[in-house]
């Protein structure tokens, strides 16, 4: 799950991680009362969860989601131009994302830049710190010329990060006197955040140096750990569904595990491993997959006929591959929600099927009885072969 | 012999009223499976199945039954605690079925784990499988969720991050003639209590396995380090197969674990390590069984 930049800052503020004075504002009305309260220079910057908003722009012709600004007159402006519209940028794709909201700041005097991060080592099974004097910039570019300013403490999870960590930490980053107070105060702060929220990752670049002698949180980038979300209520609400693929909200309703991709041949799989090395197998058969989606070890009839619903959504879908090893499940029952769901949606795209496990010769009589035009595969190399070889035939 | 479970392990249930681990539970016994003792607590003195005792407490059932291996079926909230509960009465192996426990709670288990005799796998893993002598391997030892039925006792191990794709691989041996001495799901979550490692040492000690199929996922460096000791220490033959390839990066494919991040966890880097390994890495899922048979030339 992913947040905005306003409400990263919000919990920045809560957790007492500094960072530049500032407020979400939904109408140009709030832009220009938050800029009143702030005064001096002011940003306003564009909130959706894709990066390379200061150079994107707006489908109106505006240019960059991100400004700097005098009075709150100009802020109330500058929001106006961004609210409701569209921004395009390398990473929305073309069709861009719909502006609801801007980020109206404290314009800040950055004297130096550094990066800081917690996240989960999986070598250790424990939190890491990673921090760099080299902010701003891509840290896996930093990591991969210049590792020897990559710096990396471990911690010990019944500690927690020490005093002495972070004064140490501090004091690679090249920071003294009341900055390295403030530092040490800031780093303890960011790990109560990281483990009171459950994160797997809070990468905060930069993390500024100001003119005024202040160390400030600029920029952040939030990861949480899904299996934890039960119990953070308070980061559930900060999801914005308007920002994820609307077929992967939807599969998510039906407990269903979506991820759209690119290709055109859609698969249905149970089990994670296999969903993955089906897609793996389309491709090395010489088709694309258009996504990953994995049914789980106990699907339901009503799961199988949404996941149809969804994977047929998608209009670059031109074939199927549903790859089923019914260990426990029995294959007669899931073949009898394959052809449900092909009715329904009347299907008219190549379907291929692989089943293989428990009662599978009665699944492959209800499958061929089913009078629908759908291709059996004998394993799973057989049928990714038959799939990509339908599709190409169709086009 | 075989590896962690045999067929005379004797192994308590914890979870055992559950719907899921009460399923689970059933298909063990009907595997052969010496299940002594569930619990369950508030249930203790009832009798599931009409056979097997409840407990309230993992302690009780351990010192009534000589049960030695636990099995997790309890809902994430509660599991971090249900798996600390089993290592407390001493168990030798806790499995951990559950799926979904948060990553922070298998931190502290892990660390609260230090220094105790017993062993964790999973979670968020099939479980074990050692196949018995009987008619479609019946009266083997069966933990946790995989089908029994699909096994035939033998000498290649299985060690996998997945589910289904171990089933695969399974099955793919046994239509061919092979049997397996241990298949073990390790689970697909980036904090786990079993290493590919952990058991690549265990096959590699046992005299009845003779050949071994690892089945990696990308995510984390677990396949690497296992390929760095079998290079040095392994006598057996390998063969591998790894999921994921086509996946984009900074997503989580299903499995808390499997998800390529800052360009770590590739299949490609994971695939280039198998092989300076003299590993055989099979290309498709489709091909495991034949790629460890050309592999192991028998």
């Amino acid at each position: 799950m992913n947040i905005h930049e306003y409400q990263a800052r919000e919990l920045f503020a809560k957790f007492g991680v500094a960072t530049q004075p500032g407020a979400v504002a939904f109408t140009p009305d709030e832009a220009e009362a938050v800029a009143s309260k702030l005064g001096g220079k002011i940003v306003v910057k564009a909130q959706i969860h894709a990066g390379g908003r200061g150079k994107g722009t707006f489908k109106n012709g505006f240019k960059g989601g991100v400004h700097l600004c005098d009075t709150p007159a100009q802020a109330r402006d500058l929001a106006s131009q961004m609210l409701g519209q569209v921004l395009v940028t390398h990473q929305t794709g073309p069709e861009g994302k719909e502006v609801g909201k801007v980020f109206v700041g404290e314009a800040v005097d950055i004297t130096k830049e550094l990066y800081f991060a917690i996240l989960l080592d999986r070598a250790t099974s424990a939190p890491v710190v990673i921090a760099s004097t080299e902010g701003g910039v891509d840290i896996e570019s930093v990591a991969e010329h210049t590792p020897e300013k990559i710096i990396r403490v471990g911690v010990n999870p019944a500690l927690g990060l020490m005093p002495f960590q972070s004064r140490k930490i501090a004091a690679t980053l090249g920071l003294t006197g009341p900055l390295a107070n403030q530092a040490v105060k800031l780093f303890a702060n960011l790990y109560k955040l990281f483990i009171d929220c459950d994160c797997s990752m809070v990468e905060i670049n930069p993390l500024v140096i100001t003119a005024k002698g202040e160390l400030l949180a600029l920029d952040a980038k939030f990861n949480f750990d899904d299996n934890a979300l039960y119990r953070q209520p308070a980061i559930v609400a900060m999801r914005d569904k308007s920002e994820e693929d609307p077929r992967e909200v939807a599969a998510s309703e039906y407990s269903l595990n979506y991820i759209g991709l690119d290709g055109n041949i859609a698969c249905l799989v149970n089990g994670a491993g296999l969903a993955m090395a089906t897609m793996d197998i389309i491709q090395y058969a010489g088709g694309k997959p258009a996504n990953f989606l994995d049914v789980g070890g106990g699907a339901s009839k009503d799961q199988v006929s949404a996941a149809f619903r969804i994977i047929l959504g998608d209009a670059n879908v031109k074939g199927i591959l549903v790859n089923i090893f019914g260990g426990i499940m029995d294959c007669n029952i899931i073949a009898n929600g394959i052809v449900e769901a092909a009715r329904e949606t009347s299907l008219s795209i190549p379907l291929v099927v692989r089943l293989e496990g428990n009662n599978v010769e009665a699944g492959k009589k209800t499958l061929a009885e089913s009078g629908l035009a759908l291709i059996t595969g004998d394993d799973i190399l057989d049928a990714a072969q038959k799939v990509v070889g339908a599709v190409a035939k169709a086009a | 012999m075989a590896i962690l479970v045999n067929p005379d392990t004797r192994i308590l249930i914890q979870g055992i009223t559950g719907s899921f681990g009460a399923r689970h539970a059933q298909l063990s016994l009907d595997y052969g499976t010496k299940v002594v003792a569930g619990v369950t607590p508030g249930k203790g003195g009832q009798l599931f199945s009409n056979v097997v005792p409840i407990f309230d407490t993992v302690d009780q059932a351990v010192k009534e039954t000589g049960a030695t291996v636990s099995v997790v079926f309890v809902p994430p909230p509660f599991a971090a605690d249900a798996i600390l509960e089993g290592v407390d009465a001493g168990l030798d192996l806790v499995v951990a079925i559950t799926e979904g426990i948060p990553v922070n709670d298998m931190v502290k288990v892990k660390q609260a784990m230090r220094g105790s005799k017993t062993r964790l796998i999973g979670p968020n893993c099939p479980g074990l499988v050692t196949p018995g002598e009987g008619e479609k391997s019946h009266g083997g030892c069966r933990i946790g969720i995989a089908p029994g039925y699909i096994h035939k006792k033998g000498n290649v191990g299985v060690v996998s991050r997945s589910g289904t794709l171990t089933y695969e691989a399974v099955w793919q041996l046994t239509t061919r003639g092979y049997g397996q001495s241990t298949c073990v799901g390790i689970g697909g979550d980036p904090v786990n209590g079993t290493s590919h490692t952990d058991v690549l040492k265990m096959f590699n000690d046992d005299p009845e396995t003779e050949a071994i199929i690892m089945i990696g996922e990308i995510g984390g460096t677990a396949e690497e380090e296992a390929a760095a000791w079998a290079k040095e220490y392994c006598k057996k033959p390998i063969a591998a197969f790894i999921a994921g390839a086509t996946a984009p990066p900074g997503r989580r494919m299903g499995h808390a674990g499997a998800i390529v991040s800052g360009g770590k966890g590739t299949a490609a880097a994971k695939i280039a390590a198998l092989e300076d390994a003299g590993i055989a890495v099979s290309p498709t899922p489709a091909e495991m069984a034949d790629t460890l048979i050309r592999h192991w030339g028998k």
